[in-house]
């Protein structure tokens, strides 16, 4: 780890190459990082050197390039152990995304935990990826889809669970308990240790959706307590397609596989099959090998470049954003948790979000615009959809200027 | 003597050539807008809503007799949107394939879309919606071709 030093964000910059590109002839501002975020050099050289140097099949073959392969892939696996403190590499499951990473979770746990009757609790601020899974593995098993309500201010309202007593979280039906570590759409940093450690003391299992929360906050399982968490390589600046499912280690065991294929197995024959160890029993067919090995570089770039610090920087400009964007007539934030990440949305009296992004875009500023994948969300608040900026280690202040003066400009047009 | 399908699609593209920033490019645009011949409210139904646009777009066509054409028919486009890029899109459009028979419609070329500066919208992303109206009014046409 380096030696903490000033911020130095004209460094930091000059390791994202895509921040030198012009779009419709100005500079990006690249605010969508709660979509993707940018990859370092490090990353896109990593993965580019996969190809090059060592590109073969991992756990098949005797050459000298499938042990490399190897051996990459599970170097990255215990970096990725080491950054969110698994107790054992083998917790960490390689996925394609957080979509995946529930996918798997939803349907592997509806198979062990979910009989007729029984309940799911999710929160009214979770991304599509985390409630359709669990509305599919219901159907499959009878089930009942529970969610949290959302206050005002884009929290968690736990004493007005449906058909629960004030002040009673869980049913004496509920088995899983599922939520996001921080809110893509709104950008609230949840409670989830205080939840998770309630949770627990009722036998239920706890799974986070920590896509939004990996590249913002330091992650530490065994603190947080929870069973499962999962999240995205490319939210957190390494490549698209990798995705990480973290399980404690003896619930991973209790689980049946999710797909079924090659590098899962142990004994195949017609009649029955044993299944591979973990993590091998969760990764059936070929990795995103290259993939991982930028994912595995993305998390050793973030520790060198010290994750706290860069959090720090993102929350200033959340501050400056938000003080600034009040200012405009009419604008209203919607998310105003005192806990928050670099996130921020709002929609603006009278004026389409699509034609605000729109003619954002023209400046050369990319925003997110729409519903998030957080349709029940936008439906609490009563809006079709927001404008959302999310920030990352390389944004500046004189970008987020830049936002304001465009969107000025913007709102002069509509008007 | 009405303008044919291509000096529409010409006359728009010699309007949005004297505009050299995107700024009245846009501004034009949102003018178009208002110049859209738009639906009545009795058909801003779910069913007439083009489906991939991020705002909401309505769509109506109906079938006319032709004036200059003796035995032809021709569609007329009735539309509107919640957002005022897309609005001045769909006047766009309509501007250009509004009482056509369907023979012309599904004949056109888009590339005038790309030469007015909106290339943007052209792309099959599903939030800009233009390849999504383009589309519903080439399925109207053929609806409308096959009917005798």
């Amino acid at each position: 780890m380096k030696v903490a030093t000033a911020y130095d964000i004209e460094e930091i910059r000059a390791q994202f190459p895509i921040l030198k590109e012009l779009v419709h002839g100005k500079p990006l501002v690249y605010f969508d990082n709660a979509a993707t975020s940018q990859k370092p050099r490090r990353v896109i050289k990593a993965e580019s050197a996969y190809y090059a140097t060592i590109n073969a099949n991992v756990h098949r073959g005797v050459h000298t390039l499938s042990t490399k392969a190897t051996e990459a892939q599970e170097a990255a696996r215990e970096t990725i152990r080491r950054h969110i403190n698994a107790k054992h590499a083998h917790e960490v499951i390689f996925t394609s995304g957080t979509t995946a990473s529930m996918n798997l979770a939803a349907f592997s746990l509806g198979q062990l935990l979910l009989k007729k009757g029984d309940e799911v609790l999710i929160s009214g601020m979770e991304h599509h990826a985390n409630i359709v899974p669990w509305q599919l593995a219901c159907e499959r098993h009878g089930a009942v889809l529970k969610v949290i309500p959302i206050t005002d201010s884009g929290e968690w309202d736990l004493g007005a669970i449906p058909g629960q007593a004030r002040n009673d979280i869980f049913g004496e039906k509920t088995r899983i308990l599922a939520i996001s570590h921080v809110s893509n759409t709104l950008g609230t940093i949840n409670p989830v240790k205080e939840l998770i450690a309630q949770a627990k003391k009722k036998g239920i299992i706890t799974v986070v959706d920590g896509a939004q929360a990996i590249a913002h906050l330091d992650i530490d399982v065994q603190d947080l307590g929870c069973d499962l968490y999962a999240f995205s390589g490319h939210k957190a600046y390494g490549p698209t397609g990798t995705g990480v499912l973290y399980g404690r280690e003896e619930l991973l065991n209790e689980m049946p596989p999710w797909q079924g294929g090659g590098e899962m197995i142990d004994v195949v024959t017609f009649e029955k099959t044993t299944y591979a160890k973990l993590p091998f029993k969760f990764e059936a067919g070929t990795p995103h090998i290259a993939g991982i090995f930028g994912l595995g570089e993305a998390f050793r770039w973030m520790e060198d470049y010290d994750k706290a610090a860069m959090a720090a920087h993102e929350h200033m400009l959340l501050e400056h954003a938000t003080k600034e964007l009040l200012a405009i007539d009419g604008l209203r934030i919607i998310g105003t948790a005192k806990e928050k990440v670099g996130v921020i949305s709002f929609v603006i009296d009278g004026i389409h979000h699509y034609d605000l992004g729109t003619l954002l875009d023209q400046q050369g500023i990319a925003v997110r615009t729409g519903h998030h994948c957080t349709q029940p969300l936008m439906e609490r608040f009563g809006v079709s959809g927001t404008t959302r900026a999310s920030f990352a280690c390389f944004n500046t202040i004189v970008e987020v200027d830049a936002m304001i003066a465009a969107m000025k400009k913007a709102v002069k047009m509509l008007r | 003597m009405t303008m044919s399908l291509a000096q529409s699609q010409q006359e728009l593209i010699d309007e949005f050539a004297m505009f050299t920033d995107w700024q009245d490019r846009y501004e034009h645009l949102i003018e178009l807008g208002k110049d859209l011949p738009l639906i009545a409210p009795k058909h801003k139904t779910d069913d007439n809503l083009v489906r991939g646009c991020q705002s909401r777009v309505w769509l109506n066509a109906e079938q006319r007799a032709s004036t200059s054409l003796s035995d032809g028919t021709i569609i007329h486009f009735t539309a509107d949107s919640d957002a005022m890029i897309t609005k001045g899109i769909v006047a766009l459009l309509v501007r250009v394939y509004n009482d056509r028979t369907p023979q012309e419609i599904l004949g056109a070329s888009t590339e005038f879309i790309d030469r007015i500066g909106l290339r943007e919208h052209l792309s099959p992303n599903r939030a800009n919606g233009l390849s999504a109206m383009l589309d519903q009014m080439k399925r109207y046409a053929l609806a409308y071709s096959s009917k005798p």
